[in-house]
């Protein structure tokens, strides 16, 4: 009896040494699941889903704190993608938040009109405007995410949002239709 | 005789290859205008080095890249730089791309070739003139030529193939070419040797091909060369496919993701052997190659050598004309593997092998509609690169994207086997191509995106640093007050003018910092 309670104290305390040296030793820093949410979004830091970014959005959904259906630019494969990972129903995305296009958007900016006063710049989320005080600026357009974060700062309205412009590199194969099948009355 | 083996599946496919061969090879006349794409090889796009209204010679170069995956384009003949505008080009999408369109003086005068010397030319040189010569695989791919012998090099090489095979229905120019320029291939076969050092180099044709066989064999008698074989294979598609002549000739089979030089192969095709040879002893870049025109709408089907750039309705034109101009379909490629046209505007370009002219009715895959699957599994049957073409289709259909990945999708060498024949007529390999370009395009995306996260954290990262050090700088700056304010009546003692300099001196250390944040 008393051999029997002291070798399963002894392995509990064992144990439990074990598991807090583990505790420490393999810290998991920060929440992986938002990782993993993260990296399915678009990233197009627009604010659409009404959080500062598509990490704080990842954060919220990770806490239960958002639907997973508020990402426009990501569209219906991003809820799909979101349910899978999740084991969630798939929504139908929130209209509120926005309409999914098929090609982003990209900025120009009319250099005729525009005065330097580089609040667009400040805007943009992911520094795709070069330009400095009193001088012209411009969009890099690879780096170009089509947020449309930088339109309301803009004092003199010279930003455009045109559809990206698309190469014969970006055309795709159309898949074939099958035919209706023939049902006998 | 060397022992051959057998790829998985395949098809023995009605050849239509006399119609094409029953006239001699011709010099196809120039025609007015050229419009050459900025963009003829699988890589990056070049940019053109000439401006409008300037005057070229026959072998200029007119467009250059600048990555280590491209080829430069020339000069095909003398005449002026008429635009640099958008025309329609070879590809399946039929849209336009940017071309250079040369005004043809009709003189063809050709720029002073400076051959170089051949005896003293060491293998890193003869790439670098190859790749000047902006030669890419002429047997379909269009890969360039250079960056494919110096990573075959680096690999080392231990059997070189050369593909005479053309397996496709209708296509003769591979055929032509070798009974007109077996000399050619057969130097151009030597220089490759020099470059690469394999210990056995195989020449290989199909067993339809008696002539060229025969030339090739006359040839290599006249100008022999070491550890060197034709070897002749039996006539069955696709067994020009580069893994499939692989297995034939050799047994072994280019694992999943792996290269031919991988596994110590070489394969190239012979009008790029008479390429190099052109371009090593006579100093002349790539601007012609041998067209096939065939098909059942041509009056007079057959070979043509043309400059790069001529407009198909050139051809057609040398051709005899449609016979019935109201139901052409056009089709760069073959039947298989082919892909229709938007019209005869669309010029000839460095991977353009054949044109077929067909009747609208007698079109071999007419994409659109069709019935579902039987689950007959004759598709896989014929698979020539082992795959489930069934199971591949159920995945793209339901744009599993994953799910067809897993069963190697991009293995798959869109030969059209199986679409050929599926009872029906499903338009497999349309699925297949539709599936690659939806799973290559969210790469792109997806790598995008990744850029965009890193440039949002930085940014983020940055805004924060500085809201920190300004945070410290108002700190500093409200402790200095209050200490000041402890001390108020020993500084008020002090000279004032010195005080004042100091805090002047103070404020520009403040503003310099706030400069440089």
């Amino acid at each position: 009896m008393l051999i029997a309670i002291a070798t399963i104290s002894l392995m509990a305390g064992l144990f439990g040494l074990i598991l807090g040296y583990a505790a420490i030793r393999f810290k998991v820093e920060g929440n992986p699941i938002v990782d993993q949410i993260d990296a399915l979004l678009p990233q197009t830091q627009c604010g659409q889903c009404t959080f500062p970014g598509c990490r704080p959005y990842a954060e919220a959904i990770a806490n239960g704190e958002a639907p997973i259906n508020q990402c426009p630019p990501g569209g219906q494969a991003t809820i799909v993608l979101l349910a899978g990972l999740l084991d969630t129903e798939v929504l139908e995305l929130n209209a509120e938040n926005g309409e999914h296009l098929d090609v982003p958007l990209l900025a120009i900016i009319d250099e005729q009109t525009c005065i330097g006063c580089t609040l667009c710049i400040q805007a943009c989320p992911v520094d795709a405007i070069l330009g400095s005080a009193k001088h012209m600026h411009t969009v890099i357009a690879d780096e170009c995410t089509g947020c449309k974060l930088c339109l309301p700062p803009c004092p003199v309205d010279c930003i455009d949002m045109v559809p990206s412009p698309q190469t014969i590199e970006d055309w795709k194969w159309a898949p074939p239709q099958p035919l209706e099948p023939v049902r006998n009355a | 005789m060397r022992e051959l083996h057998r790829f998985h599946g395949g098809l023995k496919l009605e050849g239509h290859k006399s119609e094409s061969l029953v006239r001699e090879l011709q010099q196809a006349s120039l025609p007015p205008r050229l419009y050459l794409p900025l963009k003829q090889h699988i890589g990056e796009y070049n940019k053109p080095l000439v401006e409008v209204g300037d005057r070229v010679l026959k072998g200029h170069m007119i467009a250059a890249g600048t990555s280590l995956i491209c080829a430069s384009v020339h000069a095909p003949t003398s005449g002026r730089i008429a635009a640099i505008e958008s025309h329609p080009v070879a590809h399946p999408s039929g849209q336009s791309d940017t071309c250079i369109v040369i005004d043809v003086d009709g003189e063809d005068e050709a720029a002073e070739p400076m051959p170089p010397d051949l005896q003293q030319l060491d293998a890193e040189r003869m790439i670098e003139l190859i790749c000047r010569a902006g030669i890419v695989g002429l047997g379909g791919a269009a890969f360039p030529s250079s960056p494919k012998l110096s990573r075959g090099k680096a690999h080392g090489i231990d059997t070189l193939i050369i593909n005479g095979v053309e397996c496709e229905p209708y296509i003769t120019c591979d055929d032509m070419l070798m009974r007109h320029y077996a000399a050619e291939v057969i130097r151009g076969v030597g220089y490759l040797q020099r470059m690469l050092e394999p210990k056995s180099t195989l020449i290989s044709i199909e067993d339809n091909k008696p002539e060229a066989s025969a030339a090739l064999a006359t040839a290599l008698a006249g100008f022999p060369l070491d550890n060197t074989e034709i070897v002749q294979i039996p006539t069955i598609y696709p067994s020009g496919g580069e893994k499939q002549l692989i297995q034939i000739l050799t047994g072994k089979e280019v694992p999943h993701g792996q290269l031919a030089f991988d596994i110590g192969l070489f394969c190239q095709n012979v009008g790029t052997c008479v390429a190099i040879t052109r371009a090593l002893e006579q100093d002349q870049p790539l601007i012609s190659r041998v067209v096939t025109i065939s098909g059942d709408n041509i009056h007079q089907p057959g070979n043509w050598e043309t400059r790069l750039g001529t407009p198909i309705s050139h051809l057609i034109e040398l051709a005899g004309g449609y016979l019935d101009a109201n139901s052409a379909q056009l089709v760069m490629g073959g039947p298989m593997m082919g892909f229709s046209l938007s019209g005869d505007r669309v010029p000839i370009v460095k991977a353009s092998n054949n044109i077929l002219v067909m009747r609208n009715e007698t079109i071999p895959h007419s994409p659109g509609q069709h019935d579902e699957c039987i689950r007959c599994s004759k598709c896989t049957e014929v698979c020539p690169a082992n795959l489930l073409p069934q199971q591949l289709y159920w995945h793209a259909r339901a744009q599993a994207w994953e799910r067809t990945q897993e069963f190697h999708l991009f293995d798959c060498i869109e030969c059209g086997c199986c679409s050929a024949v599926c009872p029906s007529n499903i338009p497999l390999v349309q699925y297949y191509r539709a599936a690659k370009s939806e799973i290559r395009a969210a790469q792109k995306a997806q790598l995008k995106s990744d850029r965009a996260r890193i440039r949002f954290e930085f940014r983020e990262r940055r805004l924060q640093q500085k809201k920190q050090q300004e945070e410290e700088r108002r700190h500093l700056k409200r402790e200095a007050l209050q200490k000041k304010k402890a001390g108020g009546d020993a500084s008020a003692q002090a000279d004032p003018v010195q005080a004042a300099l100091e805090r002047v001196k103070a404020r520009k250390q403040a503003g310099a910092e706030e400069e440089s944040l």
